[in-house]
């Protein structure tokens, strides 16, 4: 038990000494995020604002496609794209294993369902009438969208932040696809399962809660640009 | 109001990105990728040679430690440049096979059981062949890595020169499928023995404070001699391996300057490696 005291008080340690591992992690952990969730919402919002205001044949087996898509383990992602990412894969030339490019990759796969499935909730939960009182004001097809999208704004933002913390404390593809290198691909949480494998337990504690200060420090900055 | 609380928005939103976009870019140093074995980087012994390497030959080396036998897959699959690795009878097949060629070995150290002080199956001193009979017949626990790397196949080979069948699904055999200081740590807790390489064991016990709760049961004899060697990737079998770094970072392994620092390197006054790159 005591280790989480001590865990505590070297997360502090950590931070304000200006650790040069943990500084290398917590870039690591920044980065591949920010191009998972920039290449996640680039493609998820659109495919999510598709699924939730158009209609289409088959629309309901998509769905559930995208609900089902929900549950995929992160390892079994990271096996995936090393299969694809691996010198002999088809992505091979690339060169991307064992970089951050690469981890950003599988957890793009991850973030999507999620992006997908949270906004077209909230496209859906629009206001009934927030369309034809659009049209019955001139809108024209991009008005239309551009006017559902702000509405549903507040939502779409809470997917983001949802996928972004799914994003940012996944193990199972930065391990695999990463390969844990340090001062390159070693991340928070893959130094949290190391520092957690030798014994290390204070150690993986201030990490986790090195973690949770970044998590903080977003939802923060993300709660600043809300408010009006 | 409103539109300098706007403005403010923007500089932070601003801030983030150009934030985001500085961060220090891929080093200009040729680099190199090493897969190897959880031992040499759970002990510290990489971290330790790492930067004397850089300095030597400009060359930066990056490692994923793992188990010998995904190191020698990720090799085969050419994802790394080279290999350093403990287990010489899959080694040589490797080699015979064309995925890696000059097998340079580099050091060695010896695999040890470690146990309870207290000793349950009562085999201190024993040869592990009576070792492993005894702690099957008592049914203690004993702890496996199960992972296929160098220590497991090497477990796998004592169990068979013992003549007994390994315990695969005995309910006293755990196998963890995990790393070498994190298997110790399932033992400890589990009370359990495990075989282990010296060098993970001593960085074990300094950990604890030089008295861990696991000691040295069964120790000596040939059977239980450990050799790390470093394999290069063929460059035949991979031809955008990077052979040139590959070479001279087999070579520096060899080399005195690193033979020197591999015995320097010490934990509660002892040796974890003794290099014989010579032999």
């Amino acid at each position: 038990m005591d280790f989480i005291l001590q865990g505590t008080a070297q997360a502090l340690e950590l931070l304000f000494s200006g650790d040069p591992e943990t500084y290398s992690a917590v870039a690591a952990t920044l980065t591949v995020s920010s191009y998972a969730m920039a290449a996640s919402l680039a493609m998820g919002i659109p495919l999510g604002f598709a699924l939730g205001h158009l209609e289409f044949a088959g629309k309901r087996q998509m769905r559930l496609v995208v609900d089902t898509l929900l549950s995929l383990p992160t390892v079994f992602i990271g096996l995936l794209v090393y299969a694809f990412v691996s010198r002999q894969g088809p992505l091979g030339e690339m060169g991307l294993l064992f970089t951050l490019p690469g981890i950003a990759m599988g957890q793009t796969i991850l973030a999507l369902p999620i992006v997908i499935a949270l906004s077209a909730t909230a496209i859906e939960n629009t206001d009934a009438g927030l369309r034809t009182t659009l049209l019955s004001l001139g809108a024209g097809r991009r008005h239309l969208v551009t006017g559902t999208l702000w509405e549903a704004r507040h939502a779409i933002l809470a997917a983001a932040l949802t996928a972004y913390g799914r994003v940012m404390t996944e193990v199972g593809i930065s391990m695999m696809v990463g390969g844990n290198i340090k001062w390159h691909t070693r991340t928070i949480t893959t130094a949290i399962a190391l520092e957690t494998g030798k014994g290390q337990f204070a150690t993986g504690i201030a990490l986790g809660l090195v973690l949770l200060a970044i998590a903080f420090g977003v939802n923060a900055g993300v709660s600043f640009l809300r408010r009006k | 109001m409103k539109i300098q609380f706007t403005a403010c928005k923007a500089v932070f939103l601003g801030a983030c990105i150009l934030m985001l976009m500085c961060r220090p870019g891929w080093t200009a140093n040729p680099d190199l990728l090493m897969a190897t074995t959880t031992s040499t980087d759970n002990t510290g012994l990489l971290d330790y040679l790492a930067p004397h390497f850089t300095e030597a030959t400009g060359i930066e080396i990056k490692w994923t430690a793992t188990g010998t036998g995904k190191a020698l897959e990720l090799g085969k699959r050419c994802d790394v440049d080279v290999l350093l690795v403990h287990a010489p009878d899959a080694e040589k097949q490797y080699v015979a096979d064309g995925y890696g060629i000059n097998r340079q070995p580099i050091m060695y150290n010896d695999f040890v059981v470690i146990g309870p002080k207290s000793d349950p199956a009562d085999i201190r001193g024993k040869t592990t062949k009576a070792a492993l009979d005894a702690i099957q017949a008592s049914g203690s626990r004993f702890v496996s890595r199960g992972d296929d790397s160098g220590t497991h196949k090497k477990e796998i080979a004592l169990w068979r020169a013992a003549g007994l069948t390994r315990p695969d699904k005995a309910s006293w055999y755990i196998q963890t499928g995990q790393g070498m200081l994190p298997s110790i740590n399932i033992a400890a807790e589990q009370s359990g023995y495990i075989l282990t390489d010296r060098g993970t064991y001593i960085k074990y016990a300094h950990d604890k404070g030089g008295s861990p709760p696991l000691v040295i049961v069964v120790e000596g004899g040939d059977m239980l001699r450990n050799q790390y060697s470093v394999i290069q990737v063929s460059p035949e079998n991979c031809p955008d391996v990077k052979a040139d770094q590959a070479r001279a970072f087999s070579g520096w392994m060899a080399g005195k300057q690193a033979q020197q620092l591999i015995d320097g390197f010490r934990l509660l006054d002892k040796k974890l490696f003794i290099s014989n790159a010579d032999q």
